[in-house]
């Protein structure tokens, strides 16, 4: 799961890491309302409106303004709230932004003296532990740093047993050149940051730009979180902030059958029983001279309620011009799973786009003479190969 | 020799007395798997399935001798069970719990490392050596014995796998599905060390997804030890976005490196016999076997 920056920010603040103050309005009247609380709080005379939603580059595409008077906030906010953000990371469909965060200007005083870095922690998966990454190069796109400038980013390693040590912390501000109230400002930013990490079972927390302010104080300006939704359940306070709206429909309303959908841009749609099968289903499609529509796992336990909701999420996608279903039956039995297409095919009536069914494994035979014997009209396949082929003769006709 | 579990092997299950661990603890009886007993705290004393039930799997261990364990506990306290087991001293446990959160997995890992025993999984199907033990939740008669190992991190893209391989004339040594989450306990790489170092197999399908490097780490270690076996390898999720999560916890492109694209360049460069499409894996081993591919 993913949080937007104002929640993510509230987050780690909670641990004791030093934000950007802000307030988050989804109206103009709220966004009035911010600022003023803002300069009252602060004592800041100047504000930045920033788009929330789940992506990032929202600068480039217009999506983060700075305010120098109520006029100016007002101004901003009606530009930026109920936009259609396109950013490098949206697509070209954009995001439509339902809400703002209106906080404070930290980029005040000598802009000699300001510094912005680069700080994460995520999980390094080949050496099973937590890291630290960070670097000198903040404000930036990390990968184009990481390409350019490869020496400028540093990784520092959690051992799982002993946890982030005082050491570890303070070797992270040498390196990034701090001295003074900055060094031990950023020494406590990164084992606050650390803790928030941990506590709140975060697989990702990223802040960019980290910014040295001219009076040595160390902000989080910008703060990204993904969350382990594995651990989800030991956080129903988190678990409450997420945001349909970011999420695609067809997603959502598959999440209530508990399939596991990922809506794509091809014409083939899938329905396929393991995740690993169905990526190599859909890398088949491809392979076949289609394309994709979805990803969708049925998971162990496919039955008659499953494949149908299944297929009412697959048909609602006006580009899907055929379905390959691909199911390999261990535990799942073929012919419950036949029946279920039957059943679904009879419920939902009249199915227009040719439909391959491609069931293997436990019961197979039985479940192809169940549909064969059925009427429908689908295209009936054993082997994993035949299915690749009926995939191109479907689309050629 | 096969690697991991055979006849001999004696399993336990733990989360022994629920729906899943009932049934799977069933299906590996009827396949021939020597399941000595389970574990259900609470419930030791009595028995479930002809076998005897523990408190503790130390109790297990000290009654039956076993040294297998197999887990079907709910996500939340399966982390705990892994170390149990450890600390009990089975030397190969096998967790198939999917959804454990990241942070105990990355306790658990050290914890099993610390006590020098091999733990599979967790979110995977299990290991089967076919006509010796499935100690797993794939359908047994899929898999006919042979001398073909595979590697993978997919439960029914295994399946497939081994059904292409008996489909082609050939069968299985030992299945190793190693599971799909960012952190397990044994690696690609580790799992092919396995089955090249065993005398019962002579060939090796290695499947593999997008997200993390394990596949490079296998293809690296493949080509520096010498190409000592053929190796036919898959990576599904060429079609997959970037930055989605593909069903499996770990199955997500982060960079450049862990791309399905990227994986193969490094497989193929590394000597491994790189097919494109998941429907001609049997085939591809059988031409490679024969001779036909070089």
């Amino acid at each position: 799961m993913n949080l937007h920056e104002y929640q993510a920010k509230e987050l780690v603040k909670k641990y004791g890491v030093p934000i950007q103050e802000g307030i988050a309005a989804d109206t103009v009247d709220a966004a009035l309302e911010a600022a003023k609380k803002l300069q009252a709080d602060t004592g800041t005379g100047c504000w930045v409106i920033k788009a929330q939603i789940h992506a990032g580059g929202r600068g480039k595409g217009g999506g983060v303004k700075v305010a120098t008077s109520m006029d100016k906030v007002k101004e901003k906010s009606e530009a930026i709230l109920g936009m259609n953000l396109i950013t490098p990371q949206t697509g070209a469909q954009g995001k439509l932004v339902r809400k703002i965060l209106v906080a404070q200007d930290v980029y005040d005083g000598d802009a000699s003296l300001r510094k912005e870095f680069y700080v994460s922690i995520l999980t390094d998966r080949s050496r099973k532990c937590d890291v630290i990454i960070y670097s000198t190069e903040g404000g930036m796109d990390i990968e184009e740093v990481a390409h350019s400038t490869p020496e400028k980013i540093h990784k520092e390693y959690i051992d799982p047993v002993a946890g982030l040590q005082p050491f570890q912390a303070r070797k992270v501000a040498f390196n990034l050149g701090l001295s003074g109230d900055a060094f031990k400002h950023m020494v406590k930013f990164i084992s606050s940051l650390y803790k928030s990490y941990q506590s709140i079972d975060a697989s990702l927390i990223e802040v960019n730009p980290c910014l040295k302010t001219s009076s040595d104080k160390i902000i989080a300006v910008d703060a990204k979180i993904n969350l382990d939704d594995n651990a989800l359940y030991r956080h129903p306070e988190i678990a409450a902030m997420r945001d349909l709206h970011e999420e695609d429909p067809t997603e959502v309303e598959a999440g209530k059958h508990n399939l596991n959908f990922i809506k794509l841009d091809g014409n083939v749609g899938c329905m396929v029983n393991g995740a690993g099968l169905a990526m190599a289903t859909m890398d088949m499609i491809k392979l076949a001279g289609g394309s994709p529509a979805n990803f969708l796992d049925v998971g162990g336990t496919a039955n008659a309620t499953t494949v149908e909701a299944g297929f009412r999420i697959i048909l609602s996608d006006p580009n899907v011009k055929a379905i390959l279903i691909n199911i390999f039956g261990g535990i799942v039995r073929c012919d419950r799973v036949a029946q279920g297409i039957v059943d679904a095919y009879k419920n939902i009536g009249e199915i227009k786009v040719p439909i391959i069914v491609r069931l293997q494994g436990t019961n197979a035979d039985v479940a192809k003479k169940l549909i064969d014997e059925s009427g429908l009209k689908v295209y009936s396949a054993i082997l994993l190969k035949e299915a690749a082929e009926l995939v191109n003769q479907v689309l050629k006709d | 020799m096969s690697v991991l579990v055979n006849k001999k092997s004696k399993v336990i299950v733990q989360g022994f007395t629920g729906t899943e661990g009932s049934f799977h603890a069933t299906q590996m009886l009827e396949y021939g798997t020597n399941v000595v007993g389970g574990v259900t705290p609470g419930k030791g004393g009595t028995q479930h399935l002809d076998r005897p039930v523990f408190n503790t799997v130390a109790d297990a261990v000290k009654h039956t001798q076993a040294d297998v364990s197999i887990i079907f506990v709910p996500p939340a306290f399966a982390a705990d069970a892994i170390m149990e087991a450890a600390e009990a001293g089975i030397q190969v446990i096998v967790c198939i719990t999917e959804g454990i959160p990241v942070r105990d997995m990355i306790t658990a890992y050290r914890f099993v490392k610390d006590r020098g025993c091999r733990l599979i999984g967790p979110n995977c199907p299990g290991v089967i050596t076919p006509g010796e033990a499935k100690v797993g939740i794939m359908p047994g008669f899929v898999f006919k014995t042979g001398r073909i190992g595979i590697v993978s991190k997919s439960g029914t893209l295994t399946y497939e796998a081994a059904d292409q391989v008996v489909k082609a004339g050939l069968g299985i040594s030992t299945a190793i599905g190693i599971g799909g989450d960012p952190i397990i306990g044994t690696s690609t790489k580790e799992a092919v060390e396995l089955l090249m170092n065993d005398k019962e197999t002579d060939a090796i399908i290695m499947i593999g997804e997008i997200g993390g490097g394990m596949e490079a780490e296998a293809a690296r270690w493949i080509k520096s030890t010498g190409n000592k076996k053929p190796v036919v390898g898959f990576i599904a999720g060429q079609t997959a976005p970037p930055g989605r999560r593909m069903g499996h916890a770990g199955a997500i492109i982060g960079g450049a490196d862990d791309t399905a694209a990227a994986k193969k360049r490094i497989m193929a460069e590394c000597g491994i016999h790189v097919v494109d499409s998941p429907a001609v894996i049997g085939e591809t081993m059988s031409k490679v076997l024969s001779g036909v591919i070089a």
